[in-house]
């Protein structure tokens, strides 16, 4: 079954005419570092999706798939923080000018502009992103910093010491054709 | 094969959509397609409703310390003011050894009873898809009552076995249904059972996200116990929830905060005003090791 559908998006995306490189097992971690305490947070199953011919790439996550060191931590981000029961996934869609050859190993730093939803709410945003391009895989990396309160994520004063103004996000991917 | 179908239509659908957000669009519905069930988090906030275990386990290598306070009678009146002048207290510790499985021990003044038990996540409720609609855990407890009297020679034993059945029904409401079994080793006459059915109920609704509003009644069914006049367990209160700690405020019927006590024993009636006042706190400690530094 799952060669069919292999078969079927290979089928589809040369119909489509578009180069497609995806994952379904991208890396988004979270990190907030104060002087009480270090919260780490990881998720191992994101999906990310790259598409070379129109330069457009998306990422989508569950929220609950992010795996905290404390259970106590990663209960309390999905009820009162995330509330990733109603807000389940966080996603990004976002472009680049950047041309990619996939054929040509090398490395190049793609300036991605586009839109990031996450707790319901949608932001612009933009970064830059290493690309390293072997033998047809693109590995994509970025670091950046987001806000909580930029989307509308309220934490209580009790614990504002514990948790970072600013969360550090790294991302890790390993696209495929 | 209609699985197959709806596949193929829906990479149909993928081709035809194949524009700009669309990226967004394929990786949401293969991420639909592979989805692999989650499981609800967050049934209640601590591991008691009031006096009766929740579905709620200790975390793994982590350390619950639980400090549960039950005043005197409201209806003492003002010489004991209203009750705070006595209290009983029980002192916890819980350790969860895997995500379901604790174990636990305890020590109440009240009839100088030490406590210990086991609780076992058998089923969990599944997220959207409602695979599996309950959470159920398994809660059996050992008590035994230290308090000196004449027959130093009888078991002061007992036992409770109970099935914990909660379902998260939204984000703010959950309820449990209790069905418990106590064995006393030991009855006060022939006429009392050494095997005591009880049903519990209790629920809880969040007003905010770190408060809820809970309530459980426990139902002994008649004529179990017949030497004292006991009355069902009733009891209300509010969950305040910051970070590491739960509060937990309510008024009972119940002095007793082990399951002989409260479900078998309660000799308090709301409608004499024999009301407790009590609180539990509880905090976390965690032992789990930290992959990466």
């Amino acid at each position: 079954m799952k060669y069919y559908i292999l078969l079927l998006f290979a089928c589809m995306s040369l119909t489509a005419n578009a180069q497609l490189f995806s994952t379904r097992n991208g890396f988004v971690g979270f990190y907030s570092e104060t002087p009480f305490e270090n919260i780490v947070a990881e998720n191992n199953q994101v999906y990310a999706i790259l598409d070379i011919s129109k330069k457009t790439i998306a990422f989508s996550m569950l929220m609950k798939s992010f795996v905290f060191q404390k259970e106590l931590m990663q209960v309390h981000f999905n009820e009162d923080y995330i509330e990733s029961d109603k807000f389940p996934k966080a996603n990004f869609t976002g472009s680049f000018t950047e041309i990619i050859d996939p054929l040509k190993n090398g490395t190049i730093i793609l300036h991605i502009t586009g839109s990031m939803m996450m707790h319901g709410i949608t932001k612009p945003f933009s970064t830059n992103a290493t690309l390293i391009i072997k033998n047809n895989t693109l590995d994509g990396k970025s670091n950046f910093k987001i806000n909580p309160s930029d989307f509308n994520i309220e934490i209580p004063s009790l614990v504002r010491k514990k948790i970072a103004q600013q969360i550090d996000v790294k991302i890790k991917v390993s696209l495929h054709p | 094969m209609r699985k197959f179908y709806t596949l193929i239509c829906l990479l149909v659908s993928l081709n035809i959509f194949a524009q700009d957000s669309s990226l967004l669009k394929m990786i949401d519905n293969s991420m639909s397609i592979n989805m692999q069930n989650t499981y609800v988090t967050g049934t209640f906030k601590s591991i008691y409703i009031i006096n009766t275990q929740s579905v709620e386990m200790t975390a793994k290598n982590s350390l619950l310390f639980s400090i549960m306070h039950r005043f005197g009678k409201i209806n003492d009146g003002g010489y004991n003011f209203f009750g705070l002048d006595n209290a009983t207290m029980r002192l916890g510790f819980d350790y969860g050894i895997t995500s379901d499985l604790s174990v636990g021990i305890g020590r109440s003044t009240f009839e100088k009873t030490f406590d210990g038990h086991l609780k076992y996540k058998l089923l969990k409720q599944t997220d959207g898809t409602d695979k599996m609609p309950f959470t159920v855990d398994i809660f059996s407890g050992i008590y035994y009552t230290s308090l000196k009297s004449d027959d130093a020679a009888l078991d002061k034993l007992s036992y409770d076995i109970s099935f914990l059945i909660a379902r998260k029904f939204s984000s703010k409401f959950s309820l449990q249904l209790t069905p418990s079994l106590l064995h006393y080793n030991l009855v006060p006459t022939v006429a009392d059972n050494n095997n005591v059915f009880v049903t519990g109920i209790g629920g809880r609704m969040l007003i905010t996200k770190h408060m809820s509003v809970n309530a459980e009644y426990d139902y002994v069914f008649p004529n179990q116990v017949n030497s004292m006049k006991m009355y069902n367990s009733l009891s209300a209160g509010i969950d305040i929830e910051t970070g590491g700690h739960v509060f937990q405020l309510h008024v009972t019927n119940s002095q007793g905060m082990v399951e002989p006590l409260f479900l078998g024993k309660t000799t308090g009636t709301w409608r004499k005003g024999d009301i407790f006042f009590g609180f539990n706190i509880s905090r976390v400690f965690n032992f789990g090791h930290s992959k990466k530094k």
